[in-house]
């Protein structure tokens, strides 16, 4: 098992490296940072000596690495928008994000396993074949399409939930780092409907995933032989075919919501969620660059830290993977 | 006095898109304490179907539909599903055709026996673990304490047979239901379960049905015979007289092209021409009647009942 983590570790830390080559390759070749440094008015001298001191005149490997340095170090580069270390601006607007996320992935969780066992179990029900229609048409309907009929029904119809912005935050270790809406109730509200939005593109997935799963495996022979050595249903619905239903599942979670925490942007531009979606739309406005990598390099470590634990949680459930990995 | 299992008249159908078809038809037997009857056939004889059908667990969209079935003189087959579950696994145990499938592979040989034993008695885990180790010893696994925390695929094909068999010895029922259970194995391997598993019924005085396509297993382990053809059973009787003296042309057949039985070395095995039907294209008849040597007008338009041929052995042929 530790070889497995082990060896699972490595291959994401060379993920990252790729990862932080490509970054820092698009960031080498647009844009001008002496430019954005001084202004047009210098003289080419005084330029190049700018350039020199920034050591913009040394071959691509070795800024390769020095960048690799800085940003083990933390220093991804200065934003132009904020004046600030973009690490700090990234992490300053992470919390919205990851709050969103995490309710985004736990409405998934809470829906989409026990919607997509009852549906395995008995498809051919009426309730099922309403679950399968309503997941078709989810898939359907862009992320945005979805926020705004919410805003339109819940905020501008009804009058019950607001329709844009955090609502009343709380500093959650007292230095101004992490503001967080989770506990009040005003801001739980506020983050009911981009949740659930963000949830809608994930959800009808993962109900026809899980479902069909669990179809494949209640056909298996294991799940016959459970039947004969008499078994309760429950036992055998619950337990033995939930556990290998889950297997794929689990996989494909970490993938998506590695892609959810990507692909906030939609959601928090139309709810005005002061997140890193709503940050990145703003670098593209305008063109902060070295905020641009930063973001590129942070998502991709999500996503890749994402996964490795998923895929070191996969090896604890599935004796197969575990048995692969030692050898 | 009753006997221990009694099929009466058994009828098993598929819904289909089409309609029905049968795939058992008119299916009776007898199973005394401690019997071994063996069940005999080409694949889509409905060996299988029959073995399911005791224990009600035929797949979708089987259904019995008509036909009694008694365990110990109640009808079984009028159990509620609830009721018929605290007989599966427990009065009456199964072994699968292919071992590397039956075993759930997430769990270990521990639990997968452990939870037999506590869906059927109210028993610690400890106490479970303890007759799971005892069972694993009588079907002579090496290191079998060992065994418990394994996963099934740490376990080669035969050895994961031989726990299938531990665990349908756990409740130590009155009859196990092996379904083609060496079939899927090593010739060397399936010899040694076979003997096994002859021994355990033996020793423990439990009553098996073996189903297999092969008459030479059968003739070595089990006393009585059932050879079934399309959906019937064409020949039943005690294992000698049908091997030593075959009334069916089709058991007549089968046995001949078995080398060293009734075909001495030198002389050509016999193999029956054609093929079975499906079920879906049955002649009018005798099913048999296509591949027959025998064949006479009356096998083309009446079907032959199961009558006394002779030596206890009934057979369903107008011919003999």
């Amino acid at each position: 098992m530790f070889a497995f983590i082990i060896r699972r570790i490595i291959q994401a830390v060379l993920v990252m490296l790729v990862i932080s080559l490509v970054g820092f390759s698009i960031k080498a070749q647009i844009g001008d940072p002496v430019r954005d440094l001084v202004g047009e008015r210098v003289t080419p001298e005084e330029r190049d000596q700018m350039a020199e001191k920034l050591g913009l005149n040394d071959p691509f490997p070795v800024q390769y690495v020095r960048f690799l340095k800085n940003a083990l170090h933390g220093d991804l580069g200065t934003s132009f928008i904020y004046r600030k270390p973009t690490l700090e601006v990234i992490l300053k607007h992470a919390p919205a994000t990851i709050e969103l996320v995490l309710g985004a992935a736990l409405i998934v969780i809470l829906v989409s396993l026990p919607l997509g066992v009852y549906s395995a179990l008995k498809p051919r029900s009426l309730l099922s074949r309403f679950i399968m229609g309503f997941s078709t048409l989810g898939v359907s309907v862009p992320v945005f399409l979805t926020a705004i009929m919410f805003i339109y029904l819940f905020a501008v119809t009804w009058h019950v939930l607001p329709s844009f912005g955090r609502g009343e935050t709380v500093d959650l270790f007292g230095n101004n780092y992490w503001q967080t809406g989770l506990l009040t109730i005003d801001g739980l509200k506020h983050l009911l409907l981009p949740c659930v939005s963000l949830a809608s593109i994930m959800l009808p997935l993962f109900i026809r995933l899980i479902r069909s799963e669990m179809m494949e495996v209640l056909e298996t022979e294991y799940i016959k032989y459970a039947w004969a050595k008499g078994l309760s249903p429950k036992r055998i619905w619950l337990v033995h075919a939930f556990k290998n239903t889950l297997l794929p599942v689990i996989t494909v979670f970490g993938v998506q919501v590695g892609i959810m925490f990507a692909f906030t942007i939609l959601t928090e531009t139309v709810f005005q969620w002061q997140g890193m979606g709503f940050m990145f739309l703003d670098a593209v406005q305008r063109a902060d660059i070295s905020l641009l990598i930063a973001y590129l390099v942070v998502v991709a470590s999500v996503f890749v830290i994402v996964n490795t634990v998923v895929d070191i949680m996969y090896g604890f459930i599935n004796p197969t993977i575990r048995i692969a990995g030692t050898r | 006095m009753s006997h221990l299992l009694e099929v009466q008249d058994l009828e098993v159908k598929f819904a289909l898109r089409f309609g029905d078809i049968t795939a058992i038809d008119g299916v009776s037997f007898v199973l005394d304490k401690g019997e071994k009857l063996g069940l005999v056939g080409e694949s889509g004889a409905g060996k299988s179907v029959t073995g399911f059908s005791i224990i009600n667990l035929i797949s979708k969209p089987g259904y019995i539909s008509k036909g009694k079935i008694f365990f110990k003189g109640n009808e079984i087959s009028s159990y509620s599903d609830e009721k018929m579950r605290k007989i599966r696994g427990n009065r009456i145990s199964m072994i699968f055709q292919d071992p590397m499938m039956t075993l759930n592979p997430v769990f270990t040989i521990g639990f997968q026996m452990v939870e037999t034993l506590q869906a059927h008695r109210k028993i610690s885990k400890a106490d479970a673990r303890d007759i799971a180790l005892e069972k694993l010893k009588k079907v002579h696994i090496p290191s079998p304490a060992q065994r418990l925390s394994q996963y099934p695929h740490e376990l080669s094909g035969g050895m994961r047979q031989r726990i299938i068999i531990a665990i349908s010895l756990l409740t130590e029922p009155a009859i196990i239901i092996a379904d083609e259970p060496t079939t899927a194995l090593d010739v060397t391997i399936q010899a040694e379960i076979m003997d096994l598993l002859q021994e355990l019924c033996e020793s423990d005085n439990m009553a098996l049905i073996l189903i297999t396509h092969d008459l030479g297993v059968v003739s070595q382990v089990t006393e009585k015979i059932a050879v079934m053809y399309a959906g019937k059973i064409i020949e039943y009787g005690s294992t000698d007289q049908v091997v030593k003296n075959p009334i069916h042309p089709y058991t007549e057949g089968l046995i001949k092209s078995i080398p060293g039985t009734v075909i001495k070395p030198g002389e050509d095995l016999v193999q029956i021409p054609g093929m079975m039907p499906t079920l879906t294209n049955i002649p009018p008849g005798c099913a048999f009647n296509p591949r027959c040597y025998l064949k006479e007008a009356i096998c083309t338009t009446k079907t032959p009942e199961l009558k006394d041929a002779g030596n206890g052995i009934l057979a369903a042929c107008h011919l003999k």
